[in-house]
């Protein structure tokens, strides 16, 4: 499996990512592609602006050991993780992910299985700062559930 | 010095993602953080926290993990990311 990952400290465009990623493709015919932004308001009021704090060295290695895990489940062609760090906005690109394979199934499994982890494994510290000042956000209960269902799962194929 | 490193609001409590600490011996991480606690009280329960992982030279250990001089020490609370 082909794959890249990027952490970027500066604005990205994902339609751009998405395009240069399937014109690399040589025999996959399924792509799928989840693009997370910065939501415009949260449950207590409106996000003037969050910040993304990153380990460098150890976030990359645990995103390529579950790039490993990924390729072992699924049949891929190619996969790519993006994430942004830093300060952001409402509406800016915050995670692109990318998995291209024969065909759609392995493909949206292994998209749904990376971005588990990103959202509550992956070396990530994210604070929003909105009137009430900073707060560092945790995953839901549902994200951390959303990973373990990958827990003892069997890979598709 | 051993470097250590503070993330998410780990770093606010402890005025920066980043201090030195000189070891003259190796030390037990728990022994660390004690040796933070007995300065900075809010900063030392936070970092003994059940939810606070540690990391040395960028690999997971145990709290009795001993870190000397040369080592980079990381206090890592819950992630969020995405």
């Amino acid at each position: 499996m082909r794959r890249r990952v990027r952490i970027v400290a500066q604005a990205f465009d994902p339609e751009a990512e998405i395009s240069i990623f399937r014109r690399s493709l040589e025999a996959a015919g399924a792509i799928v592609t989840f693009t997370g932004q910065v939501r415009a308001s949260s449950a207590d009021g409106h996000v003037s602006s969050l910040h993304l704090q990153h380990y460098p060295g150890m976030t990359e290695r645990g995103i390529d050991a579950i790039l490993d895990e990924a390729a072992q489940r699924w049949p891929l062609e190619a996969a790519l993780v993006i994430h942004r760090v830093g300060d952001m906005d409402p509406f800016d690109p915050i995670v692109l992910v990318a998995t291209a394979s024969a065909h759609r199934r392995a493909a949206f499994e292994a998209a749904d299985f990376l971005m588990d982890y990103l959202k509550s494994r992956a070396l990530f510290w994210k604070s929003e700062t909105n009137a009430a000042g900073r707060i560092w956000v945790e995953p839901r209960a549902e994200d951390y559930a959303d990973a373990r269902r990958w827990d003892d799962a069997p890979g598709g194929g | 010095m051993a470097k250590l490193l503070f993330f998410g609001q780990l770093g606010d409590l402890a005025g920066g993602i980043e201090r030195t600490m000189a070891l003259s011996a190796a030390h037990a991480i728990g022994d660390i953080v004690a040796l933070i606690d007995a300065q900075d009280r809010l900063l030392g329960s936070a970092l003994a926290g059940p939810r606070v992982r540690y990391a040395v030279n960028g690999e997971i250990v145990a709290a009795d993990f001993q870190v000397t001089d040369a080592d980079e020490l990381a206090f890592l609370p819950p992630v969020s990311g995405g």
